[in-house]
């Protein structure tokens, strides 16, 4: 009797695990319509999908920049977020409330893979909800070297350098520094990019920042991002149009040589290897220099991640987490790398970069083997001020100074914090 | 208004219950919301949570520079697209009323803008607009005109914006004319023939007798210029920096940025603002109108 009913019990558990397998299930999955978030997402749907041909997963593409961070947090707010979605790690996904809307993964195997020191920029509350979808990044200054080549120019350690670069370019008859102020979220990188800078000159900023204790505007050391913004529009740094120019057009002067410095984070070179594939090898990266030739060193950006909303449940789920593993395992990695030419160091475990990374991913490399390197504001802080792309712009097209950029970059900081609820800002 | 009484007698001819259907709509998607906005502009708002915070957000919002300037453009943006479009309107309704042979089809051809979506438009425009390689200054280049930087210039921006809404505007003024200036008897263009000058037919018969017409079309355009959002947002998102921010941008913006209750009092100000400027022209005009 006892072994029927144990028979009759496991028929069962094959019957339905067999079905569970069997089920089609559906995922969909929203990423940002660069073209590097796009293929990197089909890259790992499609590798996925290969190995689990029950499941299928749909690509679906929203805007970037502050267009972008509405989408989510509208259809996290209303219920309506798709089964998996690709957003940014650190301060942006603060803004989302995680932990009341996105599923908490730290009880999850997979996390074991993930580098530690990528974690706090996926938590809340002690709770973990992403991981790491792509390479690390530097910010910093993409430049031609064909054109470095050409006048003879050394890569700068100190914004001193830098100007006198520029003025010889300028003088050569070329534009020094690439704006592309029609997509704004481009205009913050000086400012951005700088925080590695800005730790060594005063070290702890970003705790300091965070608990309302230090300001852009009465912080010599930050206040330099935005001088330098207003410093290029004066010296007449940009290329012609520069005010409508958008990313992917900066891109093609980049490579094609009509621009020769691109303040930007490394992802751009993905795209520039896809749409340029014989210019990519030219183009190399170096830190923005600061003050000190000593102490020079990139600021680093945390990859964007995968997560799960509240809103998936059921079978759709346990496919999702068993993605989201997918996503963070050493055949997630290769399955982007033979897709996507990786743009810096993976933060899986284990993963490896292939032979033939890109000169200026192996620029940014021979930063961060050295340790000159340290993480953007946005990974160490919650508050990031949603204006900072439209100031940078005003600054960067001549109709603000600096100061006035910094002081009002403080009131949004302000804002910011005061809707996050932080301590320390009421 | 003195002709209150004939409003009332038809009021009573009708049942109240018959006005419940209509009043339940109205009450449920308009006040409803409303007083929930003007509730949601007191607070913090997560979406999720809010606090109450009192008058914070239109502290915030009276003294941030941006956001003023954001107001200052909305008036510049409002007095432009309505002042062109009357002065522009009046003299085309004018010829498209006169014996013209192709009447009808430059009627058709002057209405079509305003058939076209605005969004489309604002991209078309945007490209046209482009500096170096856009048509317009493609043609002005090779005219020997200088090439302006019609979008990426922040003195130059919202003008530009003005006149691609002017462009599309100018179909619907001109209809409004068209009606005004039909609707005035024959017999007062017989007597303006008799003064033998087609000014005396402007000065004297259609501009006064149209006066209801050019109301209509500065108040619609005006209230049209106070909370225009499709043309700006397409053509350079408030853009470059704040140069052309107007109110319904900046709203729109602290909308994306998360700043829930920020937003909704930036439309509970627009809301104040609209009727404190309309309310007292609409007044002027309906009395200049009895006067009549």
């Amino acid at each position: 009797m006892i072994r029927k009913f144990l028979f009759l019990l496991l028929l069962l558990v094959l019957e339905t695990s067999v079905a569970a397998a069997q089920d089609a299930v559906t995922l969909t999955y929203l990423v940002d319509d660069t073209q590097n978030s796009q293929d990197t997402a089909q890259a790992l749907a499609d590798a996925y999908m290969a190995e689990h041909p029950n499941v299928t997963i749909t690509i679906e593409t929203r805007p970037g920049g502050t267009e972008g961070d509405n989408i989510v947090k509208t259809r996290l707010a209303t219920g309506d977020m798709t089964d998996i979605f690709f957003y940014n790690s650190g301060s942006l996904l603060q803004a989302l409330n995680p932990a009341q809307t996105l599923v908490d993964l730290s009880d999850q195997p997979f996390i074991e893979n993930i580098v530690e020191s990528f974690l706090p920029t996926v938590s809340q509350d002690g709770q973990i909800f992403g991981v790491p979808t792509g390479t690390a990044m530097g910010g910093g200054i993409l430049y031609n070297r064909n054109i470095y080549e050409e006048l003879g120019l050394s890569v700068p350690l100190t914004w001193a350098e830098f100007e006198a670069n520029n003025a010889a370019i300028l003088e050569a008859g070329i534009p020094p520094v690439l704006a592309t102020f029609g997509d704004t979220w481009t205009s913050q990188l000086f400012v951005l990019a700088d925080y590695y800078n800005v730790e060594q000159a005063v070290p702890g900023f970003a705790d300091a920042y965070t608990a309302n204790e230090a300001k852009y505007a009465t912080t010599p050391a930050a206040l330099a991002g935005f001088t330098y913004l207003q410093e290029g529009y004066e010296q007449g740094w940009w290329q012609p149009d520069y005010a409508t120019t958008r990313f992917e057009q900066g891109l093609a002067l980049l490579a094609n040589g009509e621009v020769a410095h691109y303040p930007m984070l490394t992802f751009a070179l993905s795209t520039i290897a896809a749409n340029f594939p014989d210019q990519v090898n030219d183009i190399g990266f170096f830190a923005q220099p600061g003050t000190d030739a000593e102490a020079n060193g990139a600021t680093i950006w945390m990859p964007a991640a995968t997560y799960i909303p509240q809103t998936t449940q059921g079978a759709k789920l346990e496919v999702a987490l068993d993605f989201l593993g997918f996503i963070a395992s050493v055949e997630g990695v290769d399955a982007i790398t033979a897709a996507v030419a990786p743009n810096g160091p993976y933060l899986i475990v284990g993963s490896t970069l292939p032979d033939t990374v890109l000169p200026a991913v192996q620029d940014l490399a021979a930063y961060i083997d050295s340790g000159n390197s340290y993480p953007a504001l946005e990974f160490l802080s919650p508050i990031k001020g949603p204006n900072l792309e439209q100031i940078c712009v005003a600054v960067g097209t001549g109709q603000m100074s600096a100061e006035e950029a910094a002081a009002s970059y403080d009131l949004d900081v302000e804002r910011q914090a005061q809707q996050l609820g932080l301590p320390g800002w009421d | 208004m003195k002709s209150n009484s004939r409003p009332r007698t038809i009021l009573r001819t009708y049942p109240y219950w018959f006005y419940l259907p209509a009043a339940l709509v109205f009450g449920v998607f308009f006040v409803v919301p409303t007083m929930l906005a003007f509730y949601f502009s007191l607070t913090r708002w997560t979406l999720f949570d809010a606090t109450f915070i009192g008058l914070d957000n239109y502290e915030r919002f009276l003294n941030d520079p941006q956001l003023m300037a954001g107001l200052r453009n909305t008036f510049i943006y409002a007095v432009i697209t309505s002042g062109l479009k009357v002065i522009i309107s009046l003299p085309l309704a004018m010829l498209l009323t006169s014996s013209l042979r192709l009447k009808g089809l430059l009627r058709g051809i002057i209405f079509f803008p305003v058939l076209v979506s605005t969004v489309a438009v604002g991209i078309t425009f945007a490209s046209l607009m482009q500096p170096s390689v856009g048509l317009i200054n493609t043609v002005l280049g090779a005219l020997g005109l200088p090439r302006p930087d019609w979008l990426g210039n922040p003195g130059l921006a919202l003008y530009s914006v003005a006149l691609v809404d002017v462009w599309k505007g100018i179909g619907i003024a001109t209809v409004i004319f068209i009606a005004g200036i039909l609707s005035i008897p024959l017999d007062f263009f017989e007597a303006a023939r008799l003064e033998g000058e087609t000014w005396v037919k402007f000065r004297y018969v259609i501009l006064p007798l149209a006066r209801n017409a050019t109301f209509t079309v500065i108040l619609l355009s005006f209230i049209g210029g106070l909370r225009t959002f499709d043309l700006i947002w397409t053509m350079t998102r408030g853009g470059p920096g704040f140069a052309s921010d107007v109110l319904t941008s900046v709203i729109y913006k602290q909308y994306q940025a998360g700043f829930y209750g920020l937003s909704v009092a930036g439309n509970v100000v627009l809301f104040i603002l609209v009727t404190i400027i309309v309310y007292p022209l609409m007044r002027f005009f309906n009395r200049a109108e009895l006067e009549l």
